[in-house]
């Protein structure tokens, strides 16, 4: 194993507090490796909050900022975090108009969110709303498994939740318009090489020369099927077409589009698998109002790449479209 | 015969459960990296090694609590520090074990009670199923054994015995099964064929009670 790091140990701190240094309008807290606005909380605004394992980035601490979110609990890599960390992104996002809590449908995730919300509810009688993220169509939903992983999509429900709040609406409004964004989106992913975290220090799978995970998750989970690998357009297709036909997309759909690399995938690939996408919704005339294209949602050096997209409204593009100031993602500002 | 679970049996019990899990870490992740994401291993000795911290369990001579105490301070440790689905999980097992009015030291039925109510909880958090390839297919038969190992003549030592024993056998009965809960059901099919990390760690932790009152 060849990384940039000290110990796997400080593998997490060190590098929040890189970020937090080059980011003014971000803080810190060391002992819960929780980031959040340096300017915050905002009075009377509903605040947000993301967390996860780390091993993601930019997602979620890279998310946190002006339209985006308060804070990001940051757990261990691939874990993750503790309620004592998602109670102390709640008591730095708490405004006094609730906060949102924005859950990746882990089973770990959910149960230490679940946990966190009690414990601050019973502290502070904070209001919180949770919004489970559950977009990868690779994994069946059915009662028999842990439903849907949380993956790509929940970039965008984090712009436009924090649109929103950002905008004023009340909690119970602005946990609707992330709930909207879960109902009309849908990710998938499929890697190139296995990802190997700092603890293992070594792959946590093994893939062959010619071979392909198909529907793999964000912490190397296995996906639907190995799969020989093949050319951008047929790879770009066997993503798209289950994605198009799970919500279903239908011909005059507006799309916004998220082309998302998994972490060690060149900027050029993407763009390359962006062409393709485009090519493939052309096909089912839909079309993608916004489309972006980079590493948002990764998987530390695993490659590869996920497609999402998302139906919008026009006040959903509107949400995507306002201004955001964070590490991650910055326009309009 | 041992009668009670004492303070002093509480502290060798988690004190061995910790050892175990140091020295089994690589197992766990092993396991888990099959199926999961490989960090339970890890996730459980950086929680245990917390725990020993806590209670000063090395140090006979450190800060002293009362068995409810003590198995309070484990699971509030564990929810802090383990994360993943196993720190909500053994975090709401002790701490569902060392609620209510306890006495100082535990009877051979105070104890089963506690592993009922430990159990309870992690059904309640967790929302498995016997059967979904969880650590509850170690710890619900365990329960059960320790139970039945009362109810004809036996004492603390012998039915915790017993109860180790119903654990490894429900671990190793994970094997087959296709996992409905957690990261590996997303495995579907190919989950079935590996034994189950939760359930694995679940049975060191009856093993260690097991040594622990003998």
């Amino acid at each position: 194993m060849k990384k940039l790091i000290n110990s796997p140990a400080d593998v997490v701190a060190e590098a929040l507090q890189g970020l937090v240094a080059a980011n003014p309008h971000l803080a810190l807290n060391a002992d819960h490796a929780v980031v959040y606005r340096a300017d915050g909380p905002t009075p009377g605004k509903v605040g947000v909050i993301c967390g996860g394992g780390s091993g993601h980035e930019p997602a979620h601490a890279g998310f946190v900022g002006l339209g985006m979110l308060d804070a990001a609990a940051c757990g261990e890599v691939f874990t993750s975090p503790v309620p004592d960390q998602v109670v102390e992104a709640t008591k730095r996002a708490d405004g006094g108009a609730g906060v949102v809590h924005i859950v990746k449908n882990y089973t770990g995730d959910v149960m230490n969110f679940e946990m966190a919300a009690e414990i601050s509810a019973a502290e502070s009688g904070v209001e919180i709303e949770t919004v489970l993220v559950d977009d990868d169509v690779a994994v069946q939903d059915s009662l028999w498994t842990a439903g849907r992983r949380g993956v790509g999509l929940t970039v965008l429900v984090e712009k436009i939740i924090g649109a929103a709040a950002q905008e004023g609406l009340p909690l119970a409004d602005v946990a609707a318009a992330g709930r909207a964004v879960v109902a009309q989106g849908r990710s998938m992913g499929l890697a190139l090489t296995p990802v190997t975290t700092p603890s293992a220090g070594k792959p946590m799978f093994e893939l062959g020369e010619n071979e392909i995970e198909f529907g793999v998750g964000i912490h190397g989970e296995p996906g639907r099927e190995r799969r020989a690998h093949a050319s951008a357009a047929e790879l770009a297709k066997a993503l798209a077409l289950p994605i198009i036909e799970d919500l279903p997309f239908v011909a005059g759909d507006s799309v916004i589009a998220l082309v998302n690399g998994m972490g060690a995938t060149p900027l050029i690939e993407l763009c390359l698998m962006n062409h393709e996408l485009g090519k493939i919704l052309a096909e089912h005339g839909i079309t993608a109002a916004r489309t972006l294209i980079g590493n948002y949602m990764t998987s530390l050096d695993m490659a590869g790449a996920s497609l999402t997209l998302l139906r919008a409204d026009a006040q959903q593009l509107a949400w995507w479209d306002a201004p955001v100031l964070t590490a991650g993602l910055r326009w309009g500002v | 015969m041992t009668q009670e679970l004492t303070l002093e049996n509480a502290r060798t019990w988690i004190r061995g459960f910790r050892d175990v899990i140091a020295r089994e870490a690589g197992t766990l992740t092993d396991l888990d990296s099959a199926i999961g994401d490989g960090d339970h291993g890890i996730n459980m000795a950086r929680g245990m090694a917390a725990v020993s911290d806590a209670l000063t369990l090395d140090d006979a001579t450190g800060p002293q609590a009362n068995v409810a105490d003590l198995l309070k301070k484990v699971g509030m440790t564990l929810v802090s520090t383990v994360g993943g689905a196993a720190g909500p999980l053994y975090g709401t097992f002790f701490l569902r074990m060392g609620t209510g009015a306890l006495p100082e030291s535990l009877s051979a039925s105070d104890f089963g009670d506690a592993l009922a109510r430990g159990l309870d909880g992690v059904v309640a958090r967790g929302k498995a199923e016997l059967g979904d390839k969880t650590m509850i297919d170690a710890l619900a038969p365990a329960v059960e054994a320790y139970r039945a190992a009362l109810a004809s003549g036996g004492d603390l030592a012998s039915a915790t015995v017993q109860a180790a024993a119903a654990a490894i056998t429900g671990r190793d009965a994970t094997i087959p099964l296709v996992a409905r809960k957690g990261r590996a059901s997303y495995l579907g099919e190919r989950s079935a064929g590996h034994q189950d990390p939760g359930a694995t760690s679940m049975a060191m932790l009856l093993s260690a009670a097991a040594d622990a009152v003998a």
